[in-house]
């Protein structure tokens, strides 16, 4: 049933032309309602890619596995960080494990600083 | 649906855009990225405009991420090196060796510049690059595509976000452009150009995939399912020539979920064994290469255990170091994050437990087999005007990511050479309007009509192509008579798309998607027909025909006939530039 949109959390990316999770997903699926939250008119088609988890940034949503594959209820997010990730993911059985690693190098800008 | 336009009342009330650019970019991936910084480079004052379905920050097939560049040429070894592996992962050939030489004379430089703009490279304590085998690198992947993104928007292309493709636009027999609708702003978009990149993503979902009665998420395959085969599509309909399109993409990949599977038997080198803990490819396949066997037949091989009654099949990563697991885990979490969701879902410790693996659906990507285009060493295809690269070009396999980014740079170049003197004609409006009639006809039915969900037609696509065309429930096996019968039924599904209705402007992506997908398998199963042999086990198995057969050592091609509409199949011989044994690496 991905995505999971926690409507407590999300308020619509507010003043956004679209919201980060609408931007973020590769099948148009997402989109504000009328209730300014988030929601997916197509959860059939979600490739369970995981981009729009990682660009809200209210950390309000989920991808769930759909319970035709997996059991109930494994969770993993990810923290976005400058350069860097982390993913928290907690299985079945309650034990979690954090994965943290460098998803961008610093890179020098025309300027010579650093970007 | 605030961010989405109202549907129109009539034809006339659609707002047409009309844009004029130098070089019109169609798909903003890989190699289109790689285009649009490649012609700033060389002309800064060129104006390029890319025209994107998704949003170009994260759409298609690199928007989950990557964990590996699968080609790139270590130290001591050369482009002629690389094209002698390519050859030999698709058993000898054919493949269009002139293509696959100039890929990888660029393929090095393409992967430097992702590095240089920020993609994490693994490299040893030493700083030398790590390889996991004999050309594949490891990368920390998960910002590919915003990286690749962002400097295609610095190289100042200008981006269409939520612009799908639906035609070309044609002048006489040359390519000035394409026409298209805003999935969002529901305007119907006239984008003029003097040359045309076709970058789009490959083919997935022409086949049922064996989760599709999932309630959710029933696209639990490997290809990103929004690449639908538009960029065939619109080549197809002006009569391109197409070639290989039977040798169809088939992968191992885990069970369930389409997980990537040669980062856990390569890169891990995590044995594959059967439901009796054979390894099967030292065991069966030692003559082929063992585990160093081409692709097709390591797709292949796990599904001829569950034929033979001794699957389930799996990755035997037990045992594995504790540490060596958890970097496994972050090269997925890299790729296809939701993956290592799904062993948490399983309450699985691979260390403990196998991953049990089982074959894709098929697909039609010519970044990974020969399928697409068949172009010139310029990327043009033979619609004068039209130049294809990544996925949509063919010929040239084992492209991936380094290939693909290398092609999108050859093919810029091809356009701009072609454009030199070269006048834009004045647009027909003739051809526009009645495009624009039919994109939007689907939403413009009586409320009352009697019609079919784009989502219907898609389901009987798929069924008909698993059964019929040699998809995952048949052991990838088709023969002459199912094919007669995929084709006389997608005749018909073709004649019933004047039925599709959509109720809103996403379903009207839909609907034109399913028209895309019909048009691209009906020219795979005539390339299946045509070859009455079995050359690629998996990828392209004929029941009927079962052997290798030396008249079918060619290129496979077709095109549609402009006046009757059939599709014409024909060959072109296979060339050898690069010396050595065609089926050694």
């Amino acid at each position: 049933m991905p995505p999971i949109i926690d409507h407590k959390k999300c308020n619509g990316c507010q003043g956004r032309e679209e919201s980060f999770c609408e931007e973020a997903c590769p099948g148009d699926l997402l989109y504000v309602g009328a209730d300014g939250k988030s929601h997916c008119h197509a959860a059939r088609d979600c490739w369970d890619c995981m981009s729009c988890v990682k660009m809200c940034p209210r950390n309000a949503i989920e991808t769930r596995i759909p319970y035709q594959l997996g059991y109930h209820k494994a969770r993993l997010m990810p923290i976005m960080g400058k350069n860097n990730i982390t993913w928290k993911c907690t299985d079945i059985h309650g034990e979690t494990i954090t994965y943290k690693y460098r998803n961008r190098l610093e890179v020098a800008d025309e300027q010579g600083g650093s970007s | 649906m605030p961010h989405m336009a109202d549907n129109p009342l009539t034809l006339d009330a659609v707002e047409t855009v009309h844009v004029t650019c130098d070089v019109l970019i169609i798909g903003g991936g890989n190699a289109g990225c790689f285009s649009a910084v490649e012609a700033a480079k060389l002309d800064p004052n060129l104006k390029v405009v890319i025209m994107e379905k998704a949003h170009i920050m994260r759409s298609g097939a690199c928007s989950a991420g990557m964990d590996a560049i699968n080609t790139y040429i270590p130290d001591g070894k050369t482009p002629e090196d690389l094209v002698r592996w390519c050859r030999s992962q698709v058993g000898g050939g054919p493949i269009r060796e002139d293509l696959a030489l100039s890929n990888a004379r660029e393929l090095n430089e393409s992967v430097d510049d992702l590095e240089r703009w920020g993609l994490p490279i693994l490299r040893d304590a030493e700083g030398k690059i790590r390889y996991r085998g004999a050309w594949d690198i490891s990368i920390h992947g998960e910002q590919l595509k915003p990286i690749m993104a962002e400097k295609a928007i610095e190289a100042g292309a200008v981006v269409y976000n939520r612009v799908a493709c639906t035609q070309l636009l044609m002048d006489g027999e040359r390519c000035v452009g394409a026409l298209g609708f805003g999935v969002r702003d529901g305007k119907f978009y006239v984008f003029h150009a003097k040359a045309t990149i076709n970058a789009t993503g490959g083919a997935a979902g022409l086949y049922k995939s064996y989760t599709a009665d999932a309630t959710d998420s029933h696209h639990q395959i490997w290809m990103c399912p929004y690449c639908v085969g538009t960029g065939y599509a619109v080549g197809i309909r002006q009569g391109a020539e197409m070639t290989s399109m039977e040798q169809r993409w088939v992968a191992t990949r885990t069970k369930d979920f389409c997980g990537p599977v040669d980062t856990i038997s390569v890169g891990y080198k995590a044995p594959i064994i059967n439901a009796k803990g054979e390894r099967i490819m030292q065991t069966r396949y030692a003559h082929l290469g063992g585990d160093k066997a081409p692709r097709y037949i390591r797709a292949n091989a796990p599904m001829e255990e569950w034929l033979a009654g001794r699957g389930p099949t799996y990755c035997d990563t037990r045992g594995m170091e504790p540490e060596l697991a958890k970097q496994m885990m972050t090269d997925y979490l890299n790729e296809r994050p939701s993956f290592v969701l799904f062993l948490a879902s399983r309450g699985q410790d691979p260390v403990k437990e196998p991953i049990e693996i089982y074959g894709s659906d098929p697909y039609i990507v010519g970044g990974h087999t020969q399928s697409g285009f068949w172009v010139g060493l310029d990327r043009m295809t033979t619609v004068p005007g039209l130049f294809a690269a990544g996925e949509t070009a063919g010929g040239n396999p084992n492209k991936f990511v380094g290939g693909c980014a290398a092609e999108g740079k050859l093919a810029l170049r091809g356009a701009m050479a072609y454009m030199q003197g070269l006048a834009l004609p004045e647009p027909d409006m003739a051809q526009i309007e009645a495009e624009k009639a039919r994109v939007y006809g689907p939403l413009l039915h009586d409320v009352d009509f009697d019609g079919l969900r784009a989502i219907e037609m898609e389901e009987r696509l798929q069924r008909l192509m698993d059964e019929y065309a040699g998809g995952t429930s048949q052991f990838y096996r088709t023969n002459e008579e199912r094919l007669d019968y995929a084709l006389k039924h997608l005749a018909m599904l073709r004649s019933q798309t004047v039925y599709l209705k959509a109720e809103n402007l996403h379903d009207l992506m839909s609907v034109h998607e399913v028209i895309d997908r019909i048009d691209v398998a009906e020219v795979l199963c005539h390339h299946l027909k045509f070859r009455k042999e079995t050359r690629w086990q998996g990828w392209q198995t004929r029941s009927d025909y079962p052997e290798i057969d030396p008249a079918y050592d060619c290129h496979v091609e077709s095109r549609r006939d402009m006046a009757t509409g059939a599709i014409e199949t024909f060959t072109r011989p296979y060339e050898q530039i690069v010396s050595g044994d065609r089926y050694k690496p």
